[in-house]
């Protein structure tokens, strides 16, 4: 058993590596493929494991994404001036210039998101069920349109970072690996999170919050704490988003509520809710999706993707991880302990 | 700061402009007020939030844009009953299969299944209208009206489409509450939103009476779109914006006020008009979500205060 | 039309590759990213069937030709929804994926500011027909050209007309006051941008200056500030959905000021849809059919739009849009650069378009260091009596602007 665990996922591991170097041409795809797994992860960290619902988390997507380029602008050059409407004048950066960064950029907006989602969490978790989701949808939303108007970001136009002066086929495999090692020192995170006493605790607040609050459960404090998480590893892949994208403008592409803010939720619901693997899972079946209907159903690819959402919701919101739970008991009930490890098997 | 400043000394060097921003307000607010009576009913009768309900106004729109240009001799005020008819056919579609299968499911489930309802709406119509913004011009001279009436120096202008809107939708409005009271359907909605399985218990239908609730939803937005397009124009995407408002002004009415919903349409109306005044016209749907926002909090301050008072 | 954008997106269902080849050339493929959906999908088809229709004319006049061989162009599209992070995305899948070695622009500043950086990285020339921000130009791209305008000289004509308006009255350019109300997109503030600095240096003071919400419906708020303040002049700029929103509310509204100039009228088909509303309105376009521009392919500017509305008979009932003879041009300037390169090697193509000079129908192109074209002046016509007549600027006009508005 302890062998096949760790030949397991010396393989998944093998391979997260080996990729981008099989399939050159699609590296973008699996850099994408990596933000959907993270996004998808963070928001089972509430939603599944903690029963809070949230439509917003893609606010910290958003705020990521620019509070990383003003980082990265504002270490070198005049922000306001940088992102003038007209800005005759020419930025370039040095390759030390951009590499500091997208690091601290990232870095910052993950801290920056994280202290955000504490300050927010103590005004929105008084919010119980249908109200947490609108609400954290109002405070996404409401943050775009805000920042649409903020001139010194430059508003509507977005900003557009500098472009990597180094050799290409090294900024996209850096790109790559910024994701895929965000995805996996959250996966380790989480994998022991959710064994420890932290991981009961959230799950006794999903299952009975009065009941958790009575056994003396600080609720606030794992509530915050836990939103707190997830905001910092959202904000940082949404600093790399930015350097990945380059041009990027408030509404549709940083908030982008009604895409990425809603495709998290149908990801984790995709593959099951409440479970380690099951937003992972969710998030590689939706990107398949995706692809097959963006390529051969042009034009009626939303129409499938509104489809889908219905369908998942209405008829397998247990998931894939659900389903398999129900068809093949054995599979989590015989050792606890490695049903997740199992069940891709 | 120096245009805020601006626009504040504006109302006050002109007070007529006052009158000119409640007007307009309260002529937005009764259209937004509809949507949000279609989902104050299925919200406190079937608990499904329904995020697909700006969809249901712009297709109103289209149904009633379609016909003007599809059918001869057709005159937009047919759009209204047309649009009414068509989207309640529309709305029991969804509700057979859809509604009816979320409606015991948690509170969570209905957002997010309309919400994926939602955008297949959207995308269906812009594959069938296209994605261009559309509008009606509805002339009334034939009438014997005036397509606008203008006061204090033109500077208050009543186009005749937006005054005949607001009496529709206190037509629809009033129909609906004398519905509700007089009828037996609309009894046996009241009590299913009281106590479903009391009703069940006592002979109702309750999922007749779901489906009934839902397309009477659909078909009030519809009627709503239908006046929307003489006022304003639709596209395809515009949903959203209505569906926002029909939550903040539910959220903030409570449920089951029907009146209160209309007070709260028109009190939301104005202050968004007064808002983008002060703020600039930038700030219109940022302004409508932090009211949201802002609804939900005091709710929140209430409810607590509530809590404190029965320990 | 219903019927009509049913059939193009099935038909862009199942081949996203339009042109058949004409019978002996080979084929040199190209690749979009277009909206077909989302909010600029108007304007996204009008592109389209720019492209379409210059590659057919080119196929049917024989081709590229480059030494004995003759090519024809393989176009695939893609969809970006109107969304930028979309069409990076898709820009990267057409060079990674379908390997195409030549881009053709998207529609809109904002979608164009969002693929550039993708060609430029991959060096990948891209002729782009629709991305007219400045902001596109001051980053130092080498493989970005734009057959276009940029956005400041959109209304700066305007701005001029309204100063010699105020001189000829017997006052100074720097009595007008002007509004401006432009949707918040990179386009739009360009353009809002460069009225602004027309206006300083004529010293006119701004005295409304707002921005549109990109859902907009409704302008009433900011009319009924012109009505108090009473600009002397009126930009409005937000694509086709802002010009039919302020055409039809300054009608509703009984707006009266003297002049009012906007984008993006013909795209909206103003005159149209709102007749006598629309009247007097001055509008920039990139190109007008009446001009006496002309090339071997297209003919002149006319003759292209009769051309092209025998091609597309839904164009039939109103103006082509400048927005497809743009997409048209860049085509031609595409099969020009390929002939002077005699090779399909990206670097001799892109140095190829970098030395273009030609005169085409939609107006003389010659690209300055930055990409953007510098030989083709904008065009500012006025609606008068339903009818869009060139008053500007005055080596072109063919009326006199009627000034004030009637209304």
């Amino acid at each position: 058993m302890k062998i096949q665990k760790i030949a397991f996922y010396g393989v998944l591991l093998a391979i997260t590596v080996a990729a981008p170097f099989l399939f050159p041409s699609f590296s973008t795809q699996l850099a994408t493929l990596w933000l959907f797994i993270i996004v998808s992860m963070t928001w089972d960290m509430t939603g599944g494991q903690m029963g809070y619902n949230s439509l917003g988390n893609i606010f910290f997507y958003g705020t990521g994404m620019y509070v990383a380029a003003v980082i990265a602008i504002g270490l070198v050059y005049d922000v306001g001036e940088y992102t003038g409407a007209s800005g005759g004048g020419r930025y370039d950066f040095t390759n030390e210039q951009y590499i500091l960064g997208f690091v601290l950029g990232s870095l910052g907006a993950g801290i920056f998101c994280a202290i955000s989602a504490v300050i927010l969490g103590y005004v929105l978790f008084g919010l119980r069920g249908p109200y947490f989701a609108i609400g954290t949808l109002g405070t996404a939303i409401a943050a775009g349109e805000l920042v649409s108007n903020w001139d010194w970001v430059g508003g509507g136009q977005g900003i557009t970072l500098p472009v990597y002066s180094g050799d290409f086929d090294q900024t996209k495999l850096f790109i790559y690996f910024a994701f895929a090692i965000t995805g996996v020192i959250l996966f380790i995170f989480l994998k022991w999170l959710y064994t420890t006493r932290f991981g009961a605790a959230i799950n006794a607040i999903r299952d009975d919050e009065e009941k958790a609050e009575a056994m003396g459960i600080h609720t606030m404090r794992y509530k915050l704490v836990t939103w707190a998480m997830s905001a910092f590893f959202i904000g940082v892949v949404g600093g790399i988003s930015a350097f990945q994208l380059i041009s990027f403008e408030p509404l549709e592409t940083a908030y982008q509520t009604i895409n990425l803010g809603i495709f998290m939720v149908v990801c984790v619901l995709l593959g099951g809710k409440g479970t380690l693997w099951g937003p992972i899972i969710g998030a590689i079946m939706f990107q398949i999706f995706k692809e097959v209907t963006w390529n051969y159903f042009l034009g009626w690819q939303w129409v499938a993707l509104g489809a889908l959402i219905v369908v998942t919701v209405v008829y397998f919101q247990d998931g894939l991880m659900g389903w398999l739970r129900t068809q093949k008991p054995e599979w989590f009930g015989v050792v606890v302990d490695d049903k997740d490890g199992e069940a891709v098997r | 700061m120096d245009q805020i400043m601006g626009n504040i000394d504006l109302l006050i060097q002109f007070p007529i402009v006052n009158l000119k921003i409640i007007l307009d307000g309260v002529m937005i607010g009764a259209l937004f007020a509809l949507a949000a009576y279609g989902l104050a009913l299925v919200w406190g009768v079937m608990n499904v939030k329904n995020l697909a309900q700006g969809d249901f106004v712009i297709g109103g729109g289209y149904v009633s844009w379609w016909s003007y240009h599809n059918v001869p001799y057709f005159h937009p005020l047919l759009g209204v009953p047309v649009a009414f008819i068509v989207m309640w056919a529309l709305g029991w579609l969804t509700y057979k299969l859809v509604i009816s299968r979320v409606i015991e499911r948690d509170l969570f489930t209905s957002l997010l299944a309309t919400f994926g309802l939602a955008i297949m709406y959207a995308q269906l119509m812009n594959l069938m209208f296209g994605s261009d913004t559309q509008s009606l011009v509805l002339d009334v001279t034939g009438l014997g009206l005036e397509n606008n009436y203008y006061f204090a120096d033109g500077l208050i202008d009543l186009p005749a489409a937006k005054v005949i809107g607001v009496v529709l939708a206190a037509i629809l409005a009033t129909g609906v509450i004398l519905f509700m009271k007089r009828s037996r359907m609309g009894q046996a909605i009241r009590a299913t939103a009281q106590d479903a399985r009391a009703a069940r218990v006592l002979g109702i239908d309750t999922e007749k009476v779901y489906a009934f609730t839902f397309s009477l939803n659909s078909a009030i937005c519809g009627a709503a779109g239908a006046i929307i397009v003489m006022v304003w124009v639709i596209q395809p995407f515009y949903g959203i914006t209505y569906s926002i408002r029909a939550f903040v002004i539910v959220t903030a009415a409570g449920l089951g006020n029907l009146p209160g919903v209309i007070a709260a349409g028109l009190g939301i109306g104005a202050a968004e008009q007064y808002g983008s005044h002060i703020f600039g016209i930038g700030y219109q749907q940022a302004i409508a979500v932090i009211l949201l926002l802002m609804v939900l909090i005091y709710r929140l301050v209430q409810q607590r205060r509530n809590r404190q008072v029965m320990q | 039309m219903k019927l009509k954008t049913l059939s193009l997106a099935a038909g862009a269902l199942f081949a996203s590759t339009a042109i058949a080849a004409a019978a002996d050339c080979a084929t040199i493929e190209v690749g979009a990213a277009i909206s077909l959906t989302g909010k600029y999908a108007t304007n996204g088809v009008h592109t389209q069937n720019g492209y379409e229709f210059a590659m057919k004319k080119i196929a049917d006049n024989g081709g590229i030709k480059m030494g004995d061989k003759c090519y024809n162009f393989n176009v695939t599209y893609y969809d970006d929804e109107s969304k930028g992070d979309r069409a990076a995305t898709l820009a990267e899948r057409l060079i990674n994926q379908d390997k195409v070695q030549f881009m053709l622009g998207p529609y809109s500043s904002g979608m164009t500011k969002a693929i550039a950086p993708v060609t430029e990285k991959y060096q990948i020339p891209m002729i782009e027909a629709e991305g007219a921000s400045r902001s596109l130009f001051n980053k130092g791209y080498k493989y970005l050209f734009a057959v276009l305008s940029t956005s400041e000289q959109y209304l700066a004509s305007a701005v001029t007309l309204a100063g010699e308006k105020a001189v000829e009255a017997g006052g100074k350019a720097s009595d007008v006051k002007v509004a401006v109300a432009v949707e918040n997109d990179p386009f739009s503030l360009d353009i809002r941008a460069g009225v602004l600095e027309d206006a300083k240096k004529l010293g006119m003071k701004v005295v409304i200056d707002e921005k549109l919400p990109r859902d907009l419906s409704d302008m009433t708020a900011i009319l009924t500030k012109v009505k108090l303040i009473k600009p002397d002049l009126l930009i409005v700029s937000g694509h086709s959905k802002g010009a039919a929103t302020a055409v039809r509310q300054i009608g509703e509204q009984k707006i009266s000021t003297p002049m009012i100039a906007m984008t993006h009228c013909e795209a909206a088909d103003v005159t149209g849809n709102f007749g006598a509303a629309a009247n007097d309105i001055l509008c920039s376009t990139q190109w007008a059919e009446t001009l006496t521009y002309e090339d071997p392919i297209f003919g002149t500017a006319a003759n292209y739009e009769t051309e092209f509305k025998a091609a597309y008979p839904e164009y039939a009932e109103k103006k082509v849009p400048y927005q497809t003879a743009q997409a048209s041009a860049a085509i031609y300037v595409y099969k020009d650069a390929f002939e002077r390169a005699g090779s399909l090697d990206k670097e001799k193509v892109r140095d190829a378009i970098a030395a273009t000079d030609l005169k085409t129908f939609y107006g003389s192109i010659k690209f300055s260091e930055a990409g953007n074209n510098v030989a083709k002046p904008m065009v500012l016509r006025q609606i008068q009596d339903g009818k869009y007549k060139v008053v500007a600027p005055s080596a072109f006009a063919s009326d006199k602007v009627n000034h004030p508005r009637t209304n």
